[in-house]
């Protein structure tokens, strides 16, 4: 039988699996955003299981708009990506030192 | 039932392998590729759960179109990926470490937690039987009424994420030549023709 548990389960592994992405990829920005993306996905699973599991539709509602926000980040990050390889010709976040930060 | 469990398990494991291959592949472009696996087996695993809408726009969204546009950047940029990949094994170690700190925290919560008997009160809106309504329009009933603040929120993130994408990556070219209308409309005939007087058997002198 197939439980909430189940379900968060896939979803915490995600959530770890998308941080760890960004740890392991920390010099290549497209595979951080796409880690990114995953965890967006892994709290979307969580939002989704909880909603069905407790008989509540509102947080199908609240899903809809975390994947709203995260396609607009996608789109914003791969933007500010394609602006910067432009002007340094180059994607490596060590680059990205322009303000001393 | 067994159906169910059989099927929980097939889009459970394909989505968390294929997030493994997205952040273990070497080729950004297969990383990308096995995104969208791990986003459809994700949607699978949504209609499982009877979210239907959820799963056909995490399809058209995710699938359709930022994945789309992730493999467009990766093609696009000219980018030596394997000299990104340099110092790989370097993060591993405290990736390790953080990522086990992190998955043994979600494990304690996830194997300690109870739902509380009195969950019946604090509900909102409750999902209609899927026999009498179907998910599409048990959301739409809630959406557009009691959330219609939320959906417009969301139209208006969307168009600024829109303007902000064009305004971020729109250059003009200095020497390309555009046609600028509202010059063209003002011109007059003053302004646009001379007339010369020319005597007969000499040319113009300019």
């Amino acid at each position: 039988m197939i439980g909430l548990g189940h379900y968060l389960s896939v979803g915490a592994v995600l959530f770890t699996l998308g941080i760890f992405g960004i740890f392991l990829n920390r010099k290549n920005v497209i595979i951080i955003l796409m880690s990114i993306e995953l965890i967006l996905l892994s709290v979307n699973i969580n939002l989704v299981a909880f909603s069905v599991f407790m008989g509540d539709i509102v947080g199908q509602v609240y899903a809809l708009i975390v994947l709203t926000v995260a396609a607009a980040e996608a789109a914003i990050g791969l933007a500010i990506l394609v602006a910067f390889y432009r002007n340094r010709g180059s994607i490596a976040v060590e680059d990205i030192n322009l303000m001393k930060g | 039932m067994i159906i169910h469990a059989i099927f929980f398990w097939l889009f459970a494991t394909v989505c968390v392998g294929s997030a493994v291959m997205v952040i273990a592949s070497r080729n950004p472009v297969h990383s990308v590729l096995f995104l969208i696996l791990a986003f459809i087996n994700a949607a699978g695993l949504f209609v499982l759960i009877g979210a239907e809408f959820l799963a056909w726009i995490l399809v058209i969204v995710y699938v359709g179109a930022v994945a789309v546009l992730f493999l467009f950047v990766v093609m696009m940029l000219d980018v030596d990926f394997a000299q990104l990949r340099q110092g790989f094994l370097n993060y591993l170690p405290v990736g390790v470490i953080i990522g086990g700190i992190l998955l043994a925290e979600l494990l304690t919560v996830l194997f300690g937690w109870a739902i509380s008997p009195e969950i019946g009160k604090v509900i909102t809106a409750p999902i209609p039987p899927s026999s009498e309504i179907s998910n599409t329009q048990a959301l739409g009933l809630v959406l557009y009424t009691r959330y219609i603040y939320f959906f417009q929120a969301a139209g208006v993130i969307l168009l600024v994420a829109m303007i902000g994408a064009i305004v971020l990556t729109l250059h003009h070219k200095p020497n390309v030549k555009r046609q600028n209308i509202s010059e063209q409309i003002a011109r007059t005939k003053s302004s646009a023709i001379e007339i010369v007087q020319v005597k007969s058997g000499q040319g113009l002198s300019s």
